[in-house]
């Protein structure tokens, strides 16, 4: 990590950093944290210079902590990008979010005839190889490029 | 408590399928019995359905069970707007066992979530139609002695056709030898392809249908080719008479050679094959009432020992 980006990260007291966002995500993952109704400060930064990806988008949110079903969220739509939790200025955990198992809840199926898209139920999606989603109920396949999130 | 639902039997291992084949041959030697007497056997049928329902409303009555149940969705709470899942606890109070179809795929096994007695799935949409299968492998294993290393000819609608993909994976552990017999519009899918080439199961592919090409089948599965799964009309007049099982096809045939079909038939049997020998799909649709009598049992908990000893 640069000096420039310790600094912006040391400068935030308590909060999250959500790091290595692909330049073209990065609005998808602003618009799914709903950063537009945070209230305390946000930091939103595209086309930084990252030595892994050339190019990367970064957002810092004050007082703001995921929970497991949040990053999972986060993992559907962007494999691969890092959390940064800060608490008291300090760096307190970094993790690369990956995919987990089972995504309970967190993607809609594209077949509309599956059950899961005609009862007020939750879905349930099993991760097959590293970028297939295959539906619990109705057995249908997706890509990952393609899912909706629910 | 644990749920004995049966949504799927394509992860069966080969001795629950003989368990169930075995009460299924039990059955047949006695249909009549009374294993479930006071028992309450519910089927729901969300879609309609005339031969599934009547064959598990028949097998529920000659086990002795009574039968509660819709057979037309407009009747019932469904049009109301009520959930499949408070359809189904309601009816969990009443019944020991629901029989169900769907038009949504996923639905039994959504069901089988909900409550705590079994469901059997009797079709959710073109997902999965247990029963079928199950009435299928019954009829190979009757006829040939034997579910091992047999070949099979698919023949007819292998894209859309679900009882041939069940009959597939249901088959998997037995090494059999496929023949997918089909146009190239309703052509067995890629994903059913890759799942024989992953599981080590042997198939052919052919568009011909003639007397030499089906020479060396134990069995031969005819489905129907429906005119409304053709995008391309003029393929369909091309190739509609080009999957038409007519009775001086048969004569190359083996001795043992069977013809299964899971009905309605169109015209892809002509009327000449139902005299021959080789003619099944009428004892097949029987055999269903015994297969079902087996499912049923099994999911309320009644084992091969209890029905040997019931006489």
């Amino acid at each position: 990590m640069s000096n420039k980006e310790q600094k912006l990260v040391a400068a935030l007291e308590n909060g999250t950093v959500i790091d290595h966002i692909p330049t073209d995500k990065l609005f998808t993952i602003a618009q799914l944290l709903e950063v537009s109704k945070c209230t305390e400060p946000v930091l939103i930064g595209n086309n930084l210079e990252s030595k892994m990806m050339g190019k990367k988008g970064l957002i810092k949110i004050s007082g703001k902590f995921f929970t497991e079903a949040e990053i999972s969220k986060l993992a559907v739509v962007c494999p691969n990008i890092r959390l940064v939790e800060i608490r008291n200025y300090e760096v307190v955990a970094k993790r690369q979010i990956t995919l987990p198992e089972t995504l309970t809840d967190i993607v809609k199926c594209a077949n509309p005839v599956c059950i899961t898209n005609n009862e007020p139920m939750k879905t349930v999606f099993y991760l097959k190889g590293t970028d297939t989603l295959k539906c619990r109920y109705c057995g249908k396949e997706q890509k990952l490029e393609n899912i909706k999130l629910k | 408590m644990e749920n004995r639902s049966i949504v799927s039997i394509a992860d069966y291992s080969k001795e629950k399928i003989q368990n169930l084949l075995d009460m299924a041959t039990e059955f047949e030697k006695h249909p009549n019995r009374s294993l479930l007497k006071g028992k309450v056997v519910a089927t729901l049928f969300f879609e309609p359905s005339t031969r599934t329902r009547l064959s598990f409303v028949t097998a529920a009555n000659r086990l002795g069970a009574r039968v509660i149940g819709f057979t037309d969705p407009k009747v019932t709470s469904s049009s109301k707007g009520e959930t499949l899942k408070d359809t189904i606890k309601m009816v969990s109070n009443y019944a020991d066992v629901i029989v169900m179809r769907h038009k949504l795929e996923g639905a039994a096994l959504y069901a089988s979530e909900v409550t705590n007695i079994p469901i059997i799935n009797a079709g959710d949409g073109s997902n999965l139609h247990p029963s079928q299968t199950m009435l299928d492998l019954y009829s190979i294993y009757k006829t040939q002695g034997t579910l091992e290393n047999l070949n099979i000819y698919l023949v007819g609608d292998l894209k859309y056709g679900r009882t041939v993909h069940s009959l597939i994976m249901s088959m998997r552990k037995y090494n059999p030898t496929f023949h997918f017999i089909a146009p190239k519009e309703l052509e067995m899918p890629e994903e059913y392809k890759l799942y024989c080439q992953k599981e080590g199961i042997k198939y052919i592919e052919q568009q011909d249908f003639t007397e030499d090409t089906i020479a060396d089948a134990d069995i031969l599965y005819m489905t129907r080719v429906q005119r409304e799964r053709f995008t391309d009309l003029m393929e369909y007049e091309r190739v509609k008479d080009a999957y038409i099982l007519r009775a001086d096809m048969l004569s190359k045939c083996r001795e043992n050679m069977k013809i299964l079909h899971p009905l309605p038939r169109v015209n892809e049997i002509q009327y000449d094959v139902d005299d021959s020998k080789h003619a099944y799909y009428f004892e097949q649709a029987q055999n269903g009432l015994y297969a079902r009598e087996a499912l049923i049992c099994d999911v309320l908990g009644i084992t091969l020992e209890d029905i040997k000893k019931d006489k």
